[in-house]
């Protein structure tokens, strides 16, 4: 028998969040396409498989807190509310794109909504995320800082710093760790000498905890309480996703490294059908419903191909420009 | 006012703190320490740990969160303790600050400022000693001075302070103790120009930084055997004044480009690349360079000395060009 649904999930609640993990998915599966019809190009990391990570961890936050990324970030990006289309034409490289069509897929970027790029530097973020904190705290403004990393990032330099500074100075930082077992292609307990992440992060002397991050309440619940710690001043907190992602690090990985058998133990565990399941049990979602969102979502993810389709690309005469920022008599 | 160019960096750390609220310094041992050439000294005291913030010795985490914090409304001043531990936060300032604001299109910039120290001569060995100004002069998105006097070392940290996009300050170690006078009223200056710091009709020195000092001297020499150098003080690497040194090397018709940094790959090979391109048919000898010895900087005084630009290589230098 499961526990009692949270409040926020009435139904409203439940089919909004079931429509944000379902339209993450189909976004990128559509991507997934545009990708081996030469329409978007560079590294397209897909996120399938990692959807309740940031759909339970982003409806945590507010319009005003701040979110950083890392380069597997489309799902960050459409929840926090950047519009697919602007997504989409970043991919397609195209002037409408959120970056103009100047970052790709690893670097969106929408400073209206404080999202503040995907970084493709691994650990490259937190640092960030701790001097944005940090100016919060000295400005005396109620805000959270959402860092998102990877358990690839737990072995770099920047980890320690950063957890280590933003613990230290008592900073607003709610760092949250997708770990989905793998470095690109390197297993964890190949690339960590202690793989539980929650226990390295604790030993900054920060509340951590190690969360399902195949369960959207589950990932909701633990981000809520840990934005509204951080937020009420008692400094940073870390939680650790333990998630999966279901597809190639990059759409160029043949995925030598793992076994075929584990990728399909853990599609058992698929977040949307995993929610969807408990909806179904609550009577909070019926065939209609399901039938429903998954029309919203093709269109809107339709819209956003056609959107990107149709947009222009950044005149050359541009190339050089905000390479600095724009002054007077310049 | 008699006074030190370190005195000056205070001054003007000490201004920036007053007049600008969102300002900051935080940086290893800038606090309680007064910071490791003692620029800061007196600062915490002044202004509080708030905004003279010591930091744990984590360069990548400490310049990032300048970074972050310039996103998010506030002026950090970060002090990396010497250019050969910015190594270690190179990441965040060529990865992070110069391509904010491109790469996202223009939607945000990184007021931020980093100073540090450069610069051979206290027999402090290869890991504390070397030049890699042309490094961050190589980034787009970069704005890069170098404050070779008084004034400048007062009067830079303003200006870059009103810049919206990173500004790397680097005060070369051995200027720190140069004494000297500077005006009562000094105060912010500009940053776009170089400037001649003597004029003369014969050859053109061209230098930044530390070396001013010695190509000063050794124009005075040359003076004295009858050959009048203009010295041509860069301050501004990135983006380099062109309009002065095409100007006054088509005056001169020569010129020596003297430069701590390694001659392979350095700041004198742009400079010297551009005059070719820009000034060639005005020359009437090859351009020279007077730069470090392609070696680490040594411990030893006699071979360190040995490593520099010094102002007899940079007579010798001059003699050549006009003597053959």
């Amino acid at each position: 028998m499961s526990p009692a649904l949270p409040p926020f999930l009435d139904r409203g609640g439940a089919l909004a969040r079931l429509r944000e993990l379902m339209l993450i998915r189909r976004f990128e599966e559509r991507s997934a396409e545009a990708y081996s019809a030469g329409k978007i190009r560079g590294f397209l990391h897909l996120y399938i498989g990692e959807e309740a990570c940031a759909v339970g961890t982003l409806r945590a936050l507010t319009p005003d807190d701040s979110v950083v990324s890392h380069y597997r970030e489309h799902g960050h990006a459409l929840c926090r509310g950047i519009p697919a289309r602007a997504i989409m034409a970043e991919m397609y490289a195209k002037a409408q794109g959120c970056s103009r069509g100047r970052g790709g897929s690893m670097h969106l970027f929408d400073a209206s909504r404080r999202f503040f790029g995907g970084n493709a530097i691994v650990g490259g973020t937190m640092p960030l995320a701790v001097g944005l904190a940090l100016a919060d705290q000295m400005q005396h403004r109620r805000r959270v800082t959402a860092c998102f990393l990877g358990d690839g990032a737990a072995a770099e330099g920047e980890f320690h710093e950063s957890l280590n500074l933003a613990s230290l100075w008592e900073l607003p930082v709610l760092f949250l760790c997708e770990n989905n077992l793998y470095a690109m292609g390197t297993a964890l307990l190949r690339h960590q000498a202690q793989p539980d992440l929650a226990a390295r992060a604790a030993t900054y002397d920060m509340p951590s905890r190690a969360v399902d991050g195949m369960d959207v309440i589950a990932v909701e619940e633990a981000a809520r309480a840990a934005a509204t710690a951080v937020r009420e001043g008692l400094g940073p907190q870390f939680l650790e996703l333990k998630t999966y992602r279901f597809r190639s690090h990059s759409l160029y990985d043949p995925e030598l490294y793992r076994d075929k058998r584990e990728v399909e133990e853990w599609k058992k565990r698929d977040p949307i059908a995993l929610f969807e399941a408990r909806l179904r049990a609550e009577s909070l979602l019926g065939d209609a419903d399901r039938e429903r969102l998954a029309r919203e979502v093709e269109a809107e993810v339709a819209d956003a191909m056609a959107f990107a389709e149709a947009g222009t690309p950044e005149p050359v005469e541009d190339l050089l420009k905000d390479v600095t920022t724009p002054r007077e008599g310049r | 006012m008699r006074t030190t160019y370190r005195e000056a960096v205070r001054m003007g750390l000490r201004e920036a703190l007053q007049r600008d609220p969102r300002a900051f310094l935080m940086g290893e041992d800038v606090g309680m320490y007064g910071g490791c050439y003692a620029c800061s000294k007196g600062l915490l005291a002044e202004f509080g740990p708030e905004r003279v913030r010591d930091t744990p010795l984590s360069e990548s985490a400490f310049v990032g969160a300048g970074i972050g914090a310039a996103l998010n409304g506030m002026r950090p001043i970060v002090e990396v303790m010497t250019v050969n531990f910015s190594m270690l936060a190179l990441d965040q300032i060529v990865n992070t600050a110069a391509t904010l604001r491109h790469m996202s299109g223009g939607q945000v910039s990184v007021p931020l400022v980093i100073r540090m120290a450069t610069g051979a001569g206290r027999q402090v060995a290869a890991q504390h000693s070397h030049s890699f100004e042309a490094w961050f002069a190589h980034i787009p998105g970069l704005r890069v001075l170098a404050p070779a006097t008084l004034e400048d070392a007062r009067g830079m940290l303003w200006t870059a302070l009103q810049d919206p996009d990173p500004v790397v300050i680097f005060e070369h170690a051995m200027l720190y103790a140069m004494e000297g006078e500077l005006a009562e009223g000094a105060g912010a200056v500009e940053i776009e120009r170089a400037a001649i710091r003597r004029p003369g009709a014969h050859v053109s020195l061209i230098t930044y930084g530390g070396s001013l000092r010695k190509c000063l001297e050794a124009a005075t020499q040359l003076s004295q055997q009858g050959i009048e150098a203009e010295v041509v003080d860069l301050r501004s690497l990135r983006p380099l004044d062109d309009e002065t040194l095409f100007a006054s090397v088509a005056r001169t018709r020569r010129a020596v480009i003297v430069d701590e940094g390694w001659k392979t790959g350095s700041l004198a090979a742009e400079v010297s690349a551009r005059l070719c391109e820009r000034v060639f048919y005005e020359l009437d000898a090859p351009i020279a360079r007077v730069c470090s010895a392609e070696a680490p900087i040594p411990y030893a005084r006699h071979l360190e000395e040995a490593a520099l630009p010094q102002p007899a290589r940079i007579v010798e230098a001059v003699r050549g060009l006009l003597h053959g």
